[in-house]
């Protein structure tokens, strides 16, 4: 497995927003991670990266433990976070946002053909290319959210945490944001992905957790979300 | 040249002066307010001892320059140890930034008291630098000259640092969103004690450049310290820009406010202060809210 989270515990203060959560991630899948608002999805990826410290349980990332841990070590480690509402630096260039993704200045993986890098980038998102010299706060929200996966691919990650990518943006858009997601797996990035569109969920994931308050109530696979009308309406349905 | 028009110029020469050393105190305080949200009240208390420290230096080896070289860079050095051994602690909380870094304050200017005693202590500027120089048949005061000059070179320097370089794109960055640069794999921590670092040496700079014009005293801090933080919340957080600009207003304000109005004076700065943020609530080069 690359990734192992076990009974994971988080607290806000006194309450309790993480109640044992266990889910794994085997090298190249990509794992949606699903339910309504409020449930905890967002904490547990920011949990996974060190944003929130878990109070207690594991987080094994190939094997090593990560829990805990400050978010750049987390990030070092090869964990790339994508988060709600893109959250790019609005005063940089669109070049220098992506130049932040090398993780702690170190060009990683330099001689690895499949490495990410700038031209790489601008190669699946054309649209930033034309914009790199302009301030990453002129971009549209769809631009802004290439930009936040560009950069957190510049740290070529092993595994992507991505939340919400699609919330906010046209149509066009998110079928955009789709087949990039798509096309990273594809080049081998493991992602966990908090979507509330079901549609674009459903389409990329290999397997499902649903979450219901602050608990994993059930892994699934994408067939079984599909058919059952139970489940659906038991975590997913308002 | 008429001696009217002559005492405008030297008085505006004075403005712009105590505006370049304010300008170095609040582009420091900003780096560390602005970036890092840490209220640091001691800043001006660090000012101030590096005035006492430079005046030691000096005292010692009777050579000015070696004050201004070590002065700053020690005052640094302590500005780092609060930051690493006390600061991290209360790091996120501004009431137990407030509360700690002024008791930090009050234990610096006690101290400066036990040492140094409560008397004015003159600091002799070089003879490099002292006396007038004549361009175009008007006299200007060199040491003046000097420090708009040094405040200049210090400000090319820092637009350098964070526009050029790296560190200052990780910095401009983390203004925004400090939380958002740890998780691409960078230690914030480290980068705030470089910059903490930096931030106090510019404090220590404006206190060595400012010492041997109004002399050191313990009231130092107190007189130069709040119009710093003015500056940085008229100016705009996080932005060398807006502290530039209402520096050298705030210092032609109080210089040509002294020479027309003197009693009301020390009000402009404050009035202009409240002006713009009527219109502007995040100072005048302020990015969007914290």
């Amino acid at each position: 497995m690359l990734l192992e989270v076990k009974e994971l515990n988080t607290h806000y203060g006194p309450s309790h927003v993480l109640q044992g959560i266990n889910l794994s991630i085997a090298e190249g899948e990509l794992v949606a991670l699903l339910g309504r608002n409020g449930m905890g999805k967002s904490t547990t990826l920011k949990s996974i990266m060190g944003m929130v410290k878990p109070t207690s349980g594991s987080v094994l990332f190939e094997g090593k433990e990560i829990a805990g841990l400050s978010s750049y070590k987390v990030a070092q480690a090869g964990i790339g976070y994508v988060p709600e509402e893109r959250r790019i630096f609005p005063e940089l260039s669109v070049l220098d946002n992506l130049m932040l993704g090398i993780k702690g200045g170190k060009i990683s993986n330099t001689n690895d053909p499949n490495a990410w890098t700038v031209e790489r980038i601008f190669h699946h998102f054309p649209k930033l290319k034309e914009r790199a010299h302009q301030p990453g706060g002129f971009l549209s929200g769809g631009e802004q959210q290439m930009l936040s996966v560009g950069r957190s691919l510049m740290g070529n990650p092993k595994l992507l945490l991505v939340d919400e990518p699609s919330e906010g943006l046209a149509p066009v858009m998110v079928q955009e944001v789709r087949n990039v997601l798509e096309q990273i797996n594809k080049a081998g990035v493991s992602v966990l992905l908090v979507e509330h569109n079901l549609k674009v969920a459903m389409s990329l994931a290999h397997r499902v957790y649903l979450m219901s308050k602050a608990c994993i109530g059930c892994e699934a696979d994408v067939e079984e979300v599909r058919n059952n009308h139970d489940l659906r309406a038991r975590y997913l349905e308002v | 040249m008429n001696p009217v028009v002559s005492t405008y110029i030297v008085q505006g020469i004075y403005g712009i002066t105590y505006g370049m050393i304010l300008f170095l105190i609040a582009s420091g305080l900003n780096i560390i307010f602005g970036m890092m949200g840490i209220l640091n009240m001691a800043h001006a208390a660090f000012l101030m001892l590096a005035g006492y420290f430079c005046y030691q230096v000096v005292q010692i080896t009777g050579n000015f320059w070696m004050g201004l070289i070590f002065a700053p860079i020690l005052v640094a050095v302590l500005g780092v140890l609060m930051e690493q051994l006390f600061l991290r602690r209360v790091l996120g909380s501004h009431v137990g930034e407030l509360i700690l870094t002024m008791g930090i304050a009050n234990v610096i200017v006690a101290g400066i008291k036990k040492i140094w005693g409560t008397e004015s202590l003159p600091l002799q500027m070089p003879d490099l630098l002292s006396g007038m120089v004549s361009i175009a048949g008007m006299g200007y005061p060199v040491y003046r000259l000097f420090v708009i000059g040094l405040a200049l070179a210090v400000m090319l320097f820092m637009m350098l640092l964070l526009y050029r370089t790296r560190l200052g794109k990780v910095v401009r960055a983390a203004v925004s969103d400090r939380e958002m640069v740890n998780a691409l794999g960078i230690n914030i921590n480290l980068v705030s004690m470089l910059v903490f670092g930096v931030g106090t040496w510019m404090a220590g700079l404006a206190g060595v450049v400012i010492a041997p014009i109004l002399t050191v005293f313990p009231g130092l801090a107190d007189q130069v310290g709040m119009d710093a933080f003015i500056v940085v919340v008229t100016g705009g957080f996080g932005s060398l820009q807006g502290a530039f600009i209402v520096s050298i207003i705030f210092g032609l304000l109080s210089s040509y406010g002294v020479q027309f109005v003197s009693q009301f004076a020390p009000v402009l700065i404050v009035v202009f202060m409240a002006i713009v943020l009527v219109f502007r609530p995040n100072g005048l080069f302020g990015a969007k809210e914290r």
